[in-house]
């Protein structure tokens, strides 16, 4: 075939875009070839295809859908780590002459992978499978405001983590950083595909990010069931409305900055080039106001989980719920206003930087002001320390600290020293691991049984714990040390012989972080094998406070047979409290969405459309995105979107629940 | 929304509806269109800062002065402003049930709109002509992009009102599409509203500059 | 919640989409109204009315504002009691987000040039 013919069809992917060089990358494509072999042919063998697509892809239920985001965050977050264990091993061993063993072809992007990875498609679809699952039930409500667009959201999720993954074997990834910074990662420094797959991997993933803050935001305004008015809702369902409040108001920044990026490097304009007028601070400044609003996007829920947690373990009232609810509002807003503290830097002078140092200090005053809440509520409280309560105490030891690094970090001569330092590095992960991490697994423990039914082994649980925090500990307290020596993050390698000792110890703790993430997936299968033992079926296992637990567990596909009506903050402790009688009878058929795949098929067409304008395939991005208009126009000519599951259906699930609940006592 | 739950008459507290009926179809549409109108709108904002930060610099190319001719402008925001008022007969046509009116005021905004793009591109194809292209400078790579997003949103707002006319064609004013067009209806005077922005801070701020 | 007004409904949903306060003079008013704070803006800048650029940039954006705060009432109805007040709720914090992002990269970026670029004089930063 003639060269224009081949360029036509396939862009510029060739054959020499497949890294057969690199042994790294040969081996991890054999190895995951292979697993993926297996799991495909274990689903094809056990005849799974169907009930997956019909039960599962194409599901509207907000409970499944959040369960494949904790999935897809698990999944992720194997492949993040093994990025980081990379990153150790590299520094650890790339001392006295030696290159260690990642070219720096490979470490650039393996430092820029994971940072993406482990931000966009571990930590957020955590955080948003959690508010998935559990906002809905908390709030006595069958589903959330859109389902439909739920499920593409969570496809659109897939399908940029699934470009940024096809770049590990097709092609490469950004060697940028996980912001991309221009004018590097302009097509004059970066001309591969590494940057495009960055950049349509994110575009991808953050519409349907947009689209799950819309939706949560109506499902949390509009469907609270009768009785909760605003005070009264749950500090997580609090902590998630305001989460998707900010991720309504920044995606759509990151949106622009990101289009901005692709303009220049496919059109050729010049917002951030070095010539031509072009700025790549505004870049800098651009992406900022989006980046810092993100990790409060992160945090504020797990701040919801903490609190949960926290006062169902205690066995006591949240202390100060309204003083809660207020540094939540707080610190939504100010994250809006302390975004050049990233770039102090940058060189925008004394006025510029002092007001956004103070503004970040300021944050520190609400978020002081829970950890003293949830202190109080502990404090005379009867404390169970259970998995959860364990990954809390954890957090607020972790955090603390994080947070009073982040406050040095905030003054900005201070920052003109540790600007990316390693001390920056250290921080962010101090306030990450400890706050989001920790606040995910305290999740996945404490709404584990209400998705599955069963309890989460403790003593793999335990395991994973203690490996996790001490791992933890042992990786990043050395980079605050390296830090204030003045090492830079990203370096691959190294002089100083006095330094290695330091990144000897940091690789140790993530060994033992890598002991911690074996342990909670041994914890699952354990846990899984041990189902009849750890079943729980009262839907209460942790005699807790919140309106989820007043269900089934797992809740049937309706949530609640009938509408819950609240009268208290702590609604399902005030109903056990007062003789809540479960309605035996009247059952009557209940509305609800039905499953569809459109969202399957938007957001692979969506996915192949990002790789054929990664690969300049443009037939492909084309004809994708005609196919996308198509279906998208197609699927407003269904006006049919809703069944009712029979009186008979609701009875029988609800009686199965009266037995079992007899059996119980 | 909220509403009064008082205990029972017997005294005893009540826990859940036992006569509920679910909430309306498109209970949660008119707000979720809203907000994603506000997310649409701090994309402009920033596309506006771009302009903002950036639309001063000319590379020692061509400054608005040079380029921007107001009375086609002017022309142009007519089109808009005229697009705004038939829709809004739509509209008003809609809630008296009257579908052929409405499919009229539908069809005369679209055209509305269509020249609005027309003039647009038009001016575009001046430009580029001329050598004023989005890669000739900042200030043109700003321009371009600001405006070209705002012809965009038309564009797709036109796609949706043609969709949304074969729809009440087929189907009739049901209360589906009555939902459907007050949503456009929202994007259609929405992107108005960013107009006006553009057409003061771009082109009348630009000319004086 | 705000009952429907519109007679042509014969279901008796509730709900408060926008268009329950839509008349013909309300749109009327509006265009009207939109028509003329379109016009003085286009006729001060293409006549040079007033005598200083500043004033004349001032009094258009001025317009500007007028006009988008006609356009959210005659045309997008906004009202305190559309949604219980949520939706403007979210116009105000949309907008308060906009001015913190618009003025803020106005002033970091003005204050980065003018302490950056070497060909202009260095005020205020020694």
């Amino acid at each position: 075939m003639s060269p224009d013919l081949l360029k036509l069809i396939f862009g510029r992917l060739s054959i020499d875009s497949l890294p057969l060089h690199e042994p790294i990358l040969v081996g991890t494509f054999v190895m995951v070839a292979l697993g993926g072999a297996v799991l495909l042919g274990g689903v094809t063998y056990f005849r799974l295809w169907g009930y997956l697509w019909r039960e599962w892809f194409t599901s509207v239920d907000h409970k499944r859908i959040g369960i494949m985001y904790m999935i897809l965050g698990i999944v992720m977050l194997l492949r993040g780590f093994a990025d980081a264990l990379m990153m150790r091993a590299q520094q650890a061993l790339a001392f006295g002459g030696s290159e260690g063993f990642l070219p720096a072809h490979h470490y650039d992007q393996v430092f820029t992978a994971h940072g993406v990875i482990m931000i966009f498609f571990v930590a957020m679809p955590l955080v948003t499978g959690l508010m998935n699952f559990v906002v809905p039930l908390q709030i006595g409500a069958r589903d959330v405001s859109f389902p439909f667009l739920n499920n593409f959201s969570f496809w659109m999720t897939v399908g940029g983590a699934a470009l940024v993954m096809a770049s590990l074997f097709i092609g490469e990834f950004a060697r940028t950083g996980w912001l991309a910074y221009p004018p590097l990662s302009n097509i004059g420094y970066s001309p591969d595909v590494g940057v495009d797959y960055y950049i349509w991997g994110l575009q991808v993933a953050g519409v349907g990010t947009t689209l799950s803050g819309i939706n949560l935001i109506c499902t949390i305004v509009k469907l609270r069931c009768p009785g909760m008015t605003m005070m009264k809702m749950p500090v997580f369902t609090w902590t998630a409305l305001c989460t998707n409040i900010l991720i309504v108001a920044s995606f759509p920044v990151l949106t622009v900055v990101l289009a901005l990026l692709t303009l220049d490097r496919y059109v050729g304009t010049n917002f951030f080039t070095n010539d031509f007028g072009g700025s790549p601070m505004m870049y800098v400044n651009l992406i900022w106001i989006w980046g810092h609003p993100e990790v409060y996007i992160l945090v504020l829920p797990a701040f919801g989980i903490f609190s949960e947690v926290t006062s169902t373990f205690s066995g006591k009232r949240l202390f100060g719920y309204t003083s809660m609810v207020y540094a939540t509002v707080v610190i939504t807003i100010l994250s809006y206003l302390v975004w050049l503290h990233h770039f102090f830097t940058m060189g925008s002078g004394a006025s510029v930087n002092s007001f956004f140092g103070i503004t970040t200090m300021i944050i520190s005053i609400p978020t002081g002001a829970k950890m003293f809440n949830w202190l109080f509520t502990m404090y005379r409280g009867r404390i169970r320390f259970e998995l959860p309560m364990l990954w809390t105490i954890a957090f607020m030891l972790t955090f603390v600290l994080g947070g009073m690094t982040g406050v040095l970090l905030a003054v900005p001569p201070a920052d003109f020293v540790l600007h990316n330092s390693l001390f920056l590095i250290a921080h962010f992960h101090n306030v990450i691991i400890g706050g989001v991490v920790f606040g995910a697994f305290a999740g996945i423990n404490y709404w584990f049984p209400k998705a599955f039914g069963f309890k989460l082994d403790p003593f793999w649980g335990k395991l994973s714990f203690w490996f996790w925090v001490t791992g933890f500990y042992l990786a990043f307290m050395p980079l605050y040390v390296l830090g204030l020596m003045g090492v830079t993050r990203r370096l691959r390698v190294f002089d100083d012989p006095s330094l290695q000792i330091w990144f000897v110890i940091a690789a140790i703790g993530a060994g033992l972080v890598f002991l911690g993430i074996l342990s909670m997936l041994m914890q699952f299968a354990v846990s899984f094998l041990k189902r009849e033992q750890l079943r729980d079926v009262t839907g209460d296992p942790w005699d807790a406070r919140t309106l989820e637990w007043a269900t089934s567990s797992p809740p049937p596909d309706y949530n609640f047979a009938f509408t819950p009506v609240v009268h208290d903050n702590d609604a399902w402790w005030d109903m056990k409290k007062r003789g809540y009688q479960r309605p035996l009878m009247g059952f009557k058929p209940i509305h609800m969405p039905s499953s569809t795949g459109t969202g399957v098929i938007l957001a692979g067409l969506a996915t192949a459309m990002g790789f054929g304008l990664i690969w300049y395939i443009w037939w492909l991005a084309a004809v994708s995105f005609i196919a996308m208009l198509a279906v998208g126009i197609g699927h407003t000519f269904n006006y049919h979107r809703d069944f009712d599951i029979p009186a008979d259906d609701v009875i029988r699930a609800e009686d199965a629940r009266t037995k079992l609940l007899a059996g119980a006592k | 929304m909220t509403v009064a739950v008082n205990p029972s008459q017997t005294g005893e507290p009540v826990f859940y509806l036992a006569d509920e009926h679910p909430h309306p179809e498109g209970y949660s549409t008119s707000l979720g269109f809203w907000i994603y109108l506000m997310s649409d709108c701090l994309i402009f904002a920033m596309l506006f800062a771009a302009f903002g930060v950036l639309g001063a610099n000319y590379a020692a190319g061509p400054a608005p002065k040079d380029l921007f001719e107001l009375p086609l402008v002017a022309v142009n925001t007519s089109m808009l402003l005229l697009s705004s008022i038939t829709y809004g007969f739509a509209m008003l046509t809609m809630q008296q049930n009257k579908i052929a009116q409405t499919q009229m005021w539908l069809a005369i905004t679209g055209l509305f709109g269509l020249a609005f793009i027309g003039i647009e591109l038009s001016e575009f194809a001046h430009m580029i002509h001329e050598g004023a292209t989005p890669q000739r400078s900042a200030f043109l790579s700003s321009f371009f992009t600001l405006v070209g997003t705002h012809g965009l949103h038309v564009s797709c707002g036109l796609i949706w009102l043609v969709t949304l006319m074969v729809q009440v064609w087929k189907f009739g004013l049901i209360e589906a599409n009555r939902r459907r067009l007050m949503c456009l209806s929202m994007f259609w005077h929405f992107l108005d509203v960013v107009w006006i922005g553009v057409f003061t801070f771009v082109y009348l701020l630009g000319v004086l500059r | 919640m705000s009952t429907d007004t519109h007679a042509a409904h014969a279901d008796d949903h509730h709900h408060d989409d926008g268009h329950a306060h839509s008349t013909f003079s309300g749109y009327m008013l509006g265009f009207v109204l939109s028509v003329v704070l379109t016009a003085i803006p286009f006729w001060l800048v293409m006549s040079g009315a007033l005598p200083s650029k500043q004033i004349t940039a001032l009094v258009i954006m001025a317009f500007a504002v007028v006009q988008i705060v006609v356009h959210m009432i005659y045309f997008l109805h906004m009202s305190p009691k559309s949604e219980n007040g949520w939706s403007m709720m979210a116009l105000i914090f949309t907008i308060v987000m906009v001015v913190i992002a618009l003025s803020g990269s106005l002033w970091v970026m003005n204050h980065l040039n003018s302490n950056m670029m070497p060909m202009h004089e260095m005020t205020g930063m020694k």
